[in-house]
């Protein structure tokens, strides 16, 4: 048995409509869609379409470049992979606890690559469609047509956006391909003119965090039925958590919740993360399906991400993040809350809980001295888990006695997504496509549901690259009917002679 | 306290074959650049907040592989535009001189891209030659950039 939409029983007698690929995200994806001949939704994918094997780049080296090497795989959160690889090799030395000042360094840095992942995400990437409306005029929706409706919101983002980048720095010693943490620990502490710096500027910071998320709140409010409603779909929930449940981004145990609330299982190790998650390969897309074993492959998909980890845990330990989780919670009456939008919300809340931490973290007087690193007796292998800015994100690595991987295991936060944003596009084509013409802004209600996610295909897919936007109408006997390709300054062009080439 | 009067900008990714380029060019043109004039900057790619870097500069040079452009290399000077970049993890040179204008209600400094052929952008693959051969050429240009830059904002060589 299949989930719905996702492979029409007759697929050789429908149109199909590709979105490829879709904008705003990182990477090559795109969606098909099959129409019958009245335009109703059939059958609805979306595609990863190009694979590049990280793991075995990553395999042969020795276990000490991992963590640096680990942050060419992706521009987006080279960060997440550095700390995930950093833990997993701590596991491989046979250390369970870094020092406390290594501690509070690697959180500080893993709290500043959350905060401005999150800032670029919803101010650069979602609030042009939030401002303006998904049906809104292309041109306008950018960060350029941003920056002369909202200038406040846009410079904002830019400046929380710094803000996280220069914690980064600062942390792990360069803007790029930072080393700062290392197997057992961190190389250096932070320098206090650094901190001094940066906590200059932590009001500020924690001031505009709150302004966003009062900002998402208003959308909302101001039209709750679409916000509810727009590609909302009921699901499980994955996270890590701290042991005693408290929201935890850096490190804890794992938990997950049905689409009702109730536990599934809380304070598994995340050492164990293969008895309770497995991949499925299915035959039309290069990105991996995992689900919880427990419940199996219909039942045991889940999201991951802002709206898991802020309805997942039981209390966010930062008092202006935790008031504004409480207000979230209620929002559900009773239930999580599963619209696809509240993804932006919760995460607004979380940029301001990373700022509240970054503010704490900045006081704290270990991060400037202390012992940076410690040992253990080796075990060879280890498995490395953090809440990246997507969610979840795994790293489970074999060392060998000369010290070079042998194995590499890696699943990104955007392959737990995976049958999530397959069902959010589905939600969307059910509510805006049935049965009407496709025009551009119908296709970019597809992409606002799936931006919703933050997807980064480049760690997903593990490729990186561009294509132009392009939609493709195939009637019944394979004959293009209809050719629609988005140029680089937005105008859609019909273009019949171009090949197709597009998979569905 | 301000910045270089001049940044040179390079991105791309070091594992990535000729990706490299841009990020290669940076390090190189650093080590013998004089940093009270020339502030060297790298990135995986361009986004928003760089837009920041502009400020303060007399003249910005981007420096980034390049598939299409013609061998050893292009330069070519920008103007500020809106593309489909701004709807992506990674921003042109053109987009980000966009925001730079929306940003400080002022035109960005003069900005030029120095567009290096590269051939191979496989993963886990290193520079290939014929990619070196541009860069060093793509150097040579720059520096005399750099110079008639300082000549033009009236320092000296």
């Amino acid at each position: 048995m299949g989930f719905d939409l996702e492979t029409a029983a007759a697929p050789e007698g429908l149109r199909r409509v590709a979105i490829d690929p879709v904008s705003r995200v990182e990477g090559h994806g795109k969606v098909t869609i099959l129409l019958d001949e009245t335009n109703r939704v059939q059958q609805v994918r979306l595609h990863i379409v190009e694979f590049r094997g990280f793991e075995k780049f990553i395999e042969g080296r020795p276990y000490w470049e991992v963590p640096v090497m680990v942050q060419r795989l992706c521009g987006i959160c080279p960060v997440s992979h550095h700390l995930a690889a950093s833990k997993a090799m701590d596991r491989v030395l046979g250390i369970d606890a870094v020092t406390p000042t290594a501690d509070k360094i690697r959180r500080l840095m893993h709290y500043g690559q959350v905060m401005q992942s999150h800032a670029l995400h919803f101010f650069h990437l979602s609030s042009p469609d939030l401002l303006f409306g998904f049906d809104s005029d292309l041109n306008r929706r950018n960060i350029v047509g941003v920056a002369r409706a909202h200038p406040d919101i846009a410079k904002k983002g830019v400046l929380l956006r710094k803000f996280g980048q220069e914690v980064i720095r600062v942390t792990a010693g360069k803007r790029v391909h930072g080393t700062g943490s290392v197997p057992g620990g961190v190389n250096k502490p932070v320098a206090r003119a650094d901190r001094d710096l940066l906590r200059a500027q932590a009001d500020q910071m924690l001031e505009w965090a709150q302004d966003a998320v009062t900002l998402v709140k208003q959308l909302h409010a101001q039209n709750p039925a679409m916000y509810d409603r727009f590609g909302s779909f009921r699901s499980n929930l994955l996270s890590l958590v701290r042991t005693d449940g408290a929201m935890d981004l850096y490190d804890g145990v794992l938990r997950a919740r049905d689409a009702s609330g109730a536990l599934l299982f809380d304070g598994a190790s995340d050492q164990s993360y293969l008895d309770l998650i497995e991949e499925e390969v299915r035959p039309w897309s290069y990105m991996k399906f995992p689900h919880l074993r427990s419940l199996g492959r219909e039942a045991g998909w889940y999201r991951v991400g802002p709206l898991a980890r802020v309805q997942n845990c039981d209390v966010i330990p930062s008092p202006l993040a935790e008031a504004q989780r409480r207000e979230f919670v209620a929002w559900g009456r009773g239930e999580p809350v599963h619209a696809t939008l509240a993804y932006h919300w919760a995460r607004m809340i979380e940029v301001l809980h990373t700022v509240e931490v970054i503010r704490d973290l900045l006081d704290d007087p270990d991060i400037l001295a202390g012992e940076l690193t410690t040992t253990g007796t080796r075990r060879g292998e280890g498995v490395g888990v953090i809440e990246a800015p997507r969610g979840t994100l795994i790293h489970h690595y074999r060392v060998g006695d000369d010290d070079l991987v042998t194995m590499c295991n890696l699943i990104v936060s955007t392959t737990h997504n995976n049958q999530a944003m397959n069902e959010a596009v589905r939600a969307v084509a059910r509510q805006y496509l049935d049965g009407h013409e496709i025009t551009e802004g119908l296709l970019n209600h597809i992409e606002v549901a799936i931006r919703a996610y933050d997807p980064c295909l480049s760690c997903a897919t593990h490729a990186i690259g561009q294509m132009p936007l392009d939609v493709a109408l195939v009637g019944a006997d394979g004959t293009l009917l209809d050719r629609v390709c988005k140029s680089s300054s937005g105008e859609l062009q019909r273009d019949l002679l171009a090949p197709l080439g597009l998979g569905a | 306290m301000r910045p270089p009067p001049l940044l040179v900008f390079g991105w791309g990714n070091a594992s990535r074959g000729d990706d490299a380029l841009g990020p290669l060019f940076v390090e190189r043109l650093r080590a013998d650049a004089d940093p009270a004039r020339v502030e060297c900057l790298d990135d995986y790619q361009l986004q928003v907040e760089h837009a920041l870097d502009l400020r303060g500069r007399t003249r910005v040079l981007f420096v980034d592989a390049s598939r299409a452009g013609a061998a050893p290399f292009e330069a070519t000077p920008l103007q500020p535009a809106r593309d489909a970049s701004f709807t992506t993890h990674a921003m042109s040179p053109q987009a980000l001189m966009q925001v730079y204008r929306e940003l400080h209600a002022e035109p960005p400094p003069p900005c030029t891209l120095l567009a290096i052929r590269g051939e191979r952008f496989g993963l886990g693959e290193a520079p290939g030659a014929a990619a070196l051969v541009n860069l060093d050429a793509a150097l040579a240009w720059a520096r005399r950039w750099l110079a008639d830059a300082e000549v033009e904002r009236g320092g000296s060589v």
